[in-house]
């Protein structure tokens, strides 16, 4: 199969709200694939389907060859233990040190000697440049060291899919450089195969393969970066030249102003 | 008028079961969840250390007062009748029996309790229980779990705590201010005090308080919104349904034990 990850025909609402609407995207192996789109378009909601922490209401989630959502909690958690998740903040362990964190999953999946996790541990603390920090407790470093431990915990079992929440957001550019760039390293290095959910376009654009554009729900471009730049359809240029007004409208729908305000037009 | 009466009573009474079923669900999933913690009991005693350790001062010197005020106000009614030298069988039964295990989980509720409940509740606003989920570990075998036992395990030995404490604030007041004598105080205790009826008994209701207000708890953190606002109306609940919850068992468990 050379897709890791295949969605087909995917609909999921919460309630009466729909959310994603026929939705069919493919993942192929090895590759950076940004899932990109405003705020609540539902590019969050289809990372934790294929993560399995939400179900469908029709359609599948194939991750490497087994249907998401028709698994077994325990077959689930095993199906888990072949994908990292690094989440919009980081989600750290507040309660334990930047090492201890790395460790978690290396503790609570394998019984490798203590000498082999710190190797471990130190390794991928290496790989994002955060050994130094390893004694260090996620209140003594910034949000973007923290988004790196987060990183470092998602690799830590060599999973074969990784996604990425948000990885940008709320970044200075040095981190946000930093970051990308290691999504992109590790991406290779691991030879697995990215999932990033992001707004953010120049990031983005210089480390995926390929792009898909959410809007409410449903996708409405997708192609190579370069194509994205090329695009003529409109929500991609507004999205791309980040431009005010457009298919995404300015203004919250409802009432006119002219209403609000009890004016009547003059013919 | 009445429709809508009947429709409010009718959509509460719908809510509640529904609760007490989701809840019943919950306390068998911890269950379920709970053989893992064989394997590494340092979750548990990490907790039992967490929990027991830091309710320790304020068991302890609730304790002692309660003991303080037991030996004053029993030495003034038991003078009335010439008997204060059943000051000291007074001072242990109320303690043993009723006070020990009710205050002590009172008291849980309010310190362990809510931290628990805080603790879990922000875990979730954090998304550190997705973050456990997304890496194949169950957060009600790692997180809610041994966070249970421990509460359960913690109960019983402070209640036993603050009742030992009560009983020697007891004879501080009575003995050494008051001036009752010692070996009335000591023998009358050691005659009157059953250690099936009286000591058992308040060792089970301790056990069961635990049982109780820890679930509140790890329950209230677990299904609380993962909002600011939510976390404080969980830790709110917890403390209210816990200690109306160990009020209403008292009365249950007495009526079954000493009636």
């Amino acid at each position: 199969m050379p897709n890791l990850v295949e969605i087909r025909d995917l609909h999921f609402s919460y309630g009466d709200r729909p959310i994603l609407s026929g939705l069919r995207m493919d993942f192929p192996r090895g590759k950076v694939v940004a899932v990109m789109g405003g705020s609540g378009s539902g590019k969050t909601t289809i990372l934790r389907l294929i993560g399995g922490q939400l179900h469908p209401q029709a359609g599948t989630v194939n991750v490497d060859g087994r249907i998401v959502n028709t698994l077994a909690l325990r077959e689930l958690y095993a199906l888990r233990r072949k994908m990292g998740m690094l989440f919009q903040h980081g989600a750290l362990f507040t309660d334990l040190t930047v090492f201890e964190n790395v460790a978690f999953p290396l503790r609570e999946h394998t019984s490798l000697p203590e000498e082999l996790i710190r190797s471990l541990v130190l390794m991928k603390l290496q790989a994002v440049g955060l050994r130094n920090a390893a004694q260090l407790k996620p209140s003594e470093i910034s949000g973007g060291m923290a988004r790196r431990v987060a990183l470092a915990r998602a690799i830590a079992l060599d999973p074969e899919l990784i996604m990425y929440d948000e990885p940008f957001a709320g970044l200075d550019p040095i981190s946000m450089g930093v970051t990308a760039n290691l999504i992109r390293r590790l991406n290779d290095a691991l030879g697995s195969t990215s999932i990033l959910v992001s707004h953010d376009v120049n990031e983005s654009f210089a480390i995926a393969d390929y792009v898909y554009f959410l809007s409410q729900g449903a996708i409405v471009a997708q192609g190579t970066p370069a194509d994205m730049m090329a695009s003529g359809d409109p929500y991609v240029r507004q999205f791309v030249h980040a431009e005010a007004d457009g298919p995404v409208p300015f203004h919250y729908p409802g009432r006119s102003l002219a209403d609000d305000l009890g004016l009547e037009l003059q013919s | 008028m009445i429709a809508g009466l009947v429709r409010a009573v009718g959509r509460g009474t719908r809510e509640s079961l529904s609760n007490i079923g989701f809840a019943t669900r919950a306390f068998f999933a911890i269950l379920r969840a709970s053989p893992g913690i064989l394997r590494r009991p340092r979750l548990v005693t990490d907790q039992i250390h967490f929990i027991g350790n830091y309710s320790l001062v304020i068991i302890a010197v609730s304790g002692l007062f309660v003991g303080f005020v037991l030996g004053l106000q029993g030495y003034y009614t038991l003078n009335k009748y010439g008997s204060e030298q059943a000051l000291g069988l007074l001072v242990a039964l109320s303690l043993t029996r009723e006070l020990g295990p009710v205050v002590t989980a009172l008291l849980f509720a309010g310190r362990a309790g809510t931290s628990l409940t805080a603790e879990i509740g922000l875990m979730k606003a954090g998304e550190q229980l997705s973050a456990m989920e997304m890496m194949a570990v169950d957060p009600l075998r790692r997180v809610i779990a041994p966070r249970f036992w421990a509460g359960v395990v913690a109960m019983p030995i402070l209640a036993a705590i603050f009742s030992a404490l009560g009983v020697m604030g007891g004879y501080i007041v009575g003995v050494q201010l008051i001036g009752v004598d010692a070996g009335a105080f000591w023998s009358q205790m050691q005659a009157g005090v059953d250690v099936w009826q009286d000591i058992a008994n308040g060792i089970i209701k301790s056990v069961v308080f635990g049982f109780a207000v820890t679930f509140v708890a790890v329950f209230q953190g677990y299904e609380a919104r993962p909002t600011p606002e939510g976390v404080a109306r969980a830790t709110t609940r917890t403390v209210v349904i816990a200690s109306l919850g160990v009020l209403g068992l008292d009365f249950l468990l007495t009526a079954l034990m000493f009636s």
